[in-house]
């Protein structure tokens, strides 16, 4: 019995570390197999409740290994603080598309089972990206979010634009992923190390100003800016986010940033913090640029999804700057606005889906027109998000950008803080929009709805079945998200402690 | 005393009442601006004259993370305006509950929350909790004029307001960051009293760009000749007892940022670009005078008084003399006291004249009403600044103040004063008399009307007997407030000699 393992000796592997990971994938393939079985009620109560208790356990788990520093499988993954609080946004998230998808066309047509098992191989994906401390894993990480994505993307097969949508991100983000892998390798070569803190070692060195070094970074912005949506890079995400099925694009818009934001920290603030006189000053550009292209893209949108894509667009750039300042204020500032840009976009995309199915109108911006009038408790929600991510003050949304832009101050870069109170005020216009169609003008007139949008009949699933009922889970979502954001708006400090917990986890930061 | 009581007691109150009857919602707003306004009075009467600095201090950590600290604080400065947005609030919840609004329940929510952020905002004694207040205080304003507004435009016109009031206030929330962040001390803080000290070592650059930012977002708010853009259709648009507060109390709280915030903490840069704001502030009083005079709208009449009224306020606090100082905090608390029973009355001439607020279609009102002309014609006298009126010792010690300071500019402010005559007694005269205009159809001011108005006149008739009651309170906390930018003007005079 002893002498196979003795001939294969892996690395010692501590399973309470790995549990969260764990947790995730044992869900997936859970719910996939309970997938499955005959009734329909298992496939379509019993396997969104799986999903869930898979989100709830890696969270809890999480809990339980707050506060743990530790290398896991010979430091290719480390679970710390800030993996901890990163999984809890994603989770968090992954909780609400579940929710949302609950009565949702895209899981019907894609099958239970296949929907909710992919959005956890995806949140599996983010936690590995989120630990990894090595270029391989990184990788690794990135691909098993994003391919999931890819497909979930596509669910609602019936629909041309969710195919589109699903193919395009496919050919985008691949082109992402072959973009960062290269300049992976490029980093490898100039340091000859693919482990986070080996590449830092050999960056104490004098390899700086090492042009295959330099290229190797640029490469790596470009492949995670893909990602992250950064400009000029993002030019896939108000299509993407448009076709997606919107259950999928609010995960996306939330758990992905999580992610990506999560690797840029760890790569740039860990592994390459020496050389941060080369890059930040290419990534306030970027920042700049994001900002600037994302708050006027948005301008003209009459999409509800798409004005969220390119505000996510705008948001992007503006945590950007948390991570150009290279300092701890500018990693907590990054970690708390990506916790309070969960429950801003989370609350509006609940009343998207809710008004999605209620009035045939699709996304399009009248559809929450009068909403305020009819519907108070739905528009104060969407309001709140709205208010929140303009950084009005009283949501979480202010105090997020004032951490941010006291981030940039303090790290020398107060040009950039004017940046974000200047792309603030420019994303006033389309907030104050959603704003002023819900609670200043009237509804449309009943029989306006767009015959495009209405779906064809089809095995399991009729139109009537989706019609205006109440849609309690995706209602508590909406309210709860905004309670949230006002609630943390003026009681913020367990965000704090959770942003400050996070930033302590990379030692060598001040 | 606490304020904190003060602060939240108006939206408390419109909280409470959105489990009345929608019909019945405006009795909870009477009650809470009541009480706030009441509480306002006592706080009037327990504020000590002989003591320096702050009373009745509320000092609470609210985010230790940032340094932000919950500090509230009364001295002379903020003092009668504290008192003046609750007389304002209360006589537009009255007034307000006079008539019927849709959706009242959230009308008054809106209103009671606009009130704690006023309230808030004068409050402060923590630059990024004013920030907030100042920032907050617009909202509800946003919803007010959006929702119950005047004209068909009214989403764009208070959309158009909101985002330029806003892109001021955001570059002041930048320039706060970046004072608590770079001001020398120890540790990141955002308290007025520790940063008048601190922010002095800031290098010159960076106060002067940080003085710049505060001044845009108070220029904006006032409003001052050019960034006046919103004004015009932000007036037409709002509900006339909501913009009687707006007008009559948002505007004096850039005044009051000036002195509470910029001059103490930045005066070098204060003295800097002293000479650029007069220039703004006599360009506004003139381009005001022009246009009041010109306009035929009896709201923009008002508005661009205000424009002109608001130059003056800020060329006697750039006058960086105690006496212009003193004269524009006192001018502050008057023009609110005269601008809002204004308003009502523009209210009541259109009902009048046909629903119309052209001056075109009015004249003639004064025969069948009496007692409205008298009332209004108290009103015009305070804003034309009569001799005897309060407002006439506030300009006075305007320009006294600019004379000590900069005498051209002196000069032609005093156009200012004879141009205010010009359009205030247009206003009446081609309202209330000249020949009686095609739909009018004129009445007596109504009791429940004249409940509201007859007040507030009252409160400029004993302003006007006594105005040392302001006077004596705010002097110490003026003196403080720019003294030390008005050391810094001395050596320069004394050199040029």
């Amino acid at each position: 019995m002893t002498l196979p393992l003795a001939a294969a000796k892996g690395p010692h592997i501590d399973w309470a570390g790995l549990s969260p990971l764990l947790a995730l994938l044992g869900a997936a393939v859970l719910v996939l197999l309970v997938g499955l079985l005959r009734p329909r009620v298992v496939r379509e109560v019993f396997v969104p409740l799986l999903a869930i208790a898979g989100f709830g356990a890696t969270i809890g788990l999480g809990i339980w290994q707050y506060h743990e520093q530790k290398d896991l499988i010979s430091g290719a993954l480390r679970l710390d603080d800030m993996t901890t609080v990163l999984s809890f946004v994603f989770c968090t998230g992954g909780i609400a598309a579940v929710l949302l998808s609950w009565r949702a066309v895209a899981p019907r047509e894609a099958a239970h089972g296949e929907y909710f098992s992919l959005l956890l191989t995806s949140a599996a994906g983010m936690w590995v990206l989120v630990a990894a401390q090595n270029l391989v894993t990184v990788f690794l990480g990135l691909e098993l979010l994003s391919i999931p994505l890819y497909v979930l993307c596509a669910t609602e097969m019936r629909r041309a634009t969710s195919l589109e949508s699903g193919l395009k991100y496919l050919i985008i983000g691949s082109v992402g992923s072959a973009t960062l892998l290269y300049g992976l390798a490029f980093i490898y070569g100039a340091t000859g190390s693919t482990d986070f803190s080996g590449i830092a070692r050999a960056l104490k060195g004098d390899v700086a100003t090492d042009s295959l070094l330099l290229t190797g970074i640029a490469l790596t912005v470009a492949g995670l800016a893909f990602k992250a949506s950064v400009a000029p890079f993002h030019q896939w995400t108000p299509d993407v986010y448009e076709g997606a099925p919107t259950p999928v694009t609010a995960f996306m818009a939330v758990a992905t940033k999580a992610a990506a934001f999560g690797v840029f920290l760890r790569l740039f603030d860990v592994a390459l913090i020496d050389t941060s006189a080369d890059w930040a000053p290419a990534l306030a550009t970027l920042a700049t640029i994001t900002i600037v292209v994302g708050n006027v893209g948005a301008l003209g949108q009459s999409s509800l999804k798409r004005l969220m894509a390119w505000s996510s667009v705008a948001q992007a750039g503006y945590m950007l700057a948390g991570v150009v300042v290279a300092t701890r204020l500018g990693v907590q500032a990054t970690v708390f606005y990506l916790g309070v840009y969960l429950m801003m976009n989370l609350a509006a995309f609940a009343v998207i889906v809710i008004r999605e199915r209620e009035t045939g109108l699709g996304d399009d911006i009248s559809s929450v027109q009068g909403l305020g009038a009819q519907r108070p408790l739905l528009a104060l929600p969407m309001t709140l998000a709205m208010l929140g991510l303009a950084g009005i003050p009283a949501t979480a949304g202010f105090i997020g950008k004032f951490y941010l832009i006291d981030a940039a101050v303090a790290g020398d870069y107060t040009w950039l803080g004017v940046v974000i109170v200047i792309g603030s005020m420019v994303s006033l216009a389309y907030y104050l929009k959603v704003i002023a169609a819900m609670w200043m003008q009237d509804a449309p007139a009943a029989g306006t709805a767009l015959a495009t949008t209405g779906q064809p009949a089809m095995a399991g699933g009729s139109a009537e079945a989706d019609s205006p009922r109440v849609q309690i889970e995706t209602w508590f979502v909406a309210l709860f998200f905004g309670a949230a954001t006002l609630f943390f708006g003026i009681v913020p400090s367990p965000l704090f402690d959770l942003a400050v917990d996070a930033g302590r986890s990379f030692a060598g930061l001040f | 005393m606490n304020l904190s009581v003060l602060l939240w007691l108006p939206f408390a109150a419109v909280l409470a009442g959105l489990i009345l009857p929608a019909a019945e919602a405006r009795f909870a707003a009477l009650v809470g601006s009541l009480a706030t306004m009441a509480y306002a009075v006592v706080l009037l009467f327990k504020f000590d004259d002989g003591a320096r600095g702050l009373q009745f201090v509320v000092d609470k950590t609210w985010i230790r993370e940032l340094g932000v600290h919950y500090k509230l604080g009364v001295d002379g400065l903020n003092l009668f305006l504290i008192v003046l947005a609750t007389v304002l609030f209360f006589a537009c919840v009255a007034w307000s509950a006079l008539r019927e609004w849709d959706r009242p329940r959230l009308f008054y929510l809106w209103l009671g929350l606009a009130e704690s952020g006023v309230l808030g905002a004068l409050m402060a004694q923590d630059l990024a909790l004013f920030v907030v207040f100042f920032d907050l205080m617009l909202v509800p304003f946003l919803f007010l004029g959006g929702s119950w507004g005047d004209t068909p435009n009214r989403v764009a016109s208070m959309v158009k307001l909101f985002i330029y009031t806003l892109v001021g206030s955001l570059l002041m929330l930048s320039a706060a960051v970046a004072t608590g962040v770079l001001a020398p001390g120890d540790g990141i803080t955002f308290d007025l009293a520790q940063l008048a000290s601190n922010a002095r070592r800031l290098p010159v650059g960076s106060q002067e760009w940080i003085f710049l930012f505060f001044a845009a977002a108070f220029l904006v708010k006032m409003p001052l000749f050019p960034l006046h853009g919103w004004m015009p259709d932000g007036y037409r648009a709002m509900p006339l007892p909501v913009l009687a507060v707006f007008s009559g109390i948002l505007s004096k709280v850039a005044a009051y940022g000036f002195l509470r915030v910029a001059l103490p903490l930045f005066p070098d840069a204060a003295v800097h670009y002293q000479e650029l704001l007069l220039l703004i502030a006599l360009a506004s009083i003139l381009y005001g005078s022009a246009m009041a005079f010109t306009t035929s709208n009896t709201r923009l009449i008002l508005g661009y008084s205000s424009v002109a009224q608001l130059g003056f306020i800020t060329l006697g606090i750039f006058s960086l003399q105690d006496t212009g100082a003193q004269g524009a905090l006192l001018q502050a608390v008057n023009h609110g006291l005269v601008v809002a029973p204004a308003f009502f009355i523009v209210a009541l001439l259109a009902a009048r004249a046909g629903g119309s607020e052209d001056l075109r279609d009015m004249g003639g009102m004064a025969f069948r009403a009496p007692v409205l002309a008298a009332l209004f014609l108290i009103v015009t006298f305070a804003n034309l600044a009569m001799p005897g009126s309060s407002n006439f010792v506030g300009e006075f010690f305007i320009l006294l103040g600019v004379f000590n300071s900069k005498i051209v500019i002196a000069i032609v402010a005093f156009t200012g004063v004879a141009l205010a005559s010009v359009y205030s007694l247009r206003l009446f005269i081609r309202a209330m008399h000249n020949r009686v205009g095609p739909h009018v159809e004129s009445r007596e001011i109504s009791l429940t009307d004249a409940l509201v108005v007859a007040p507030l006149v009252a409160l400029i008739v004993a302003f006007a007997l006594y105005p040392q009651l302001a006077l004596s309170k705010d002097e110490d906390a003026v003196k403080a407030s720019i003294s030390e930018a008005k050391a810094l003007t001395q050596p320069a005079r004394e050199a040029s000699r």
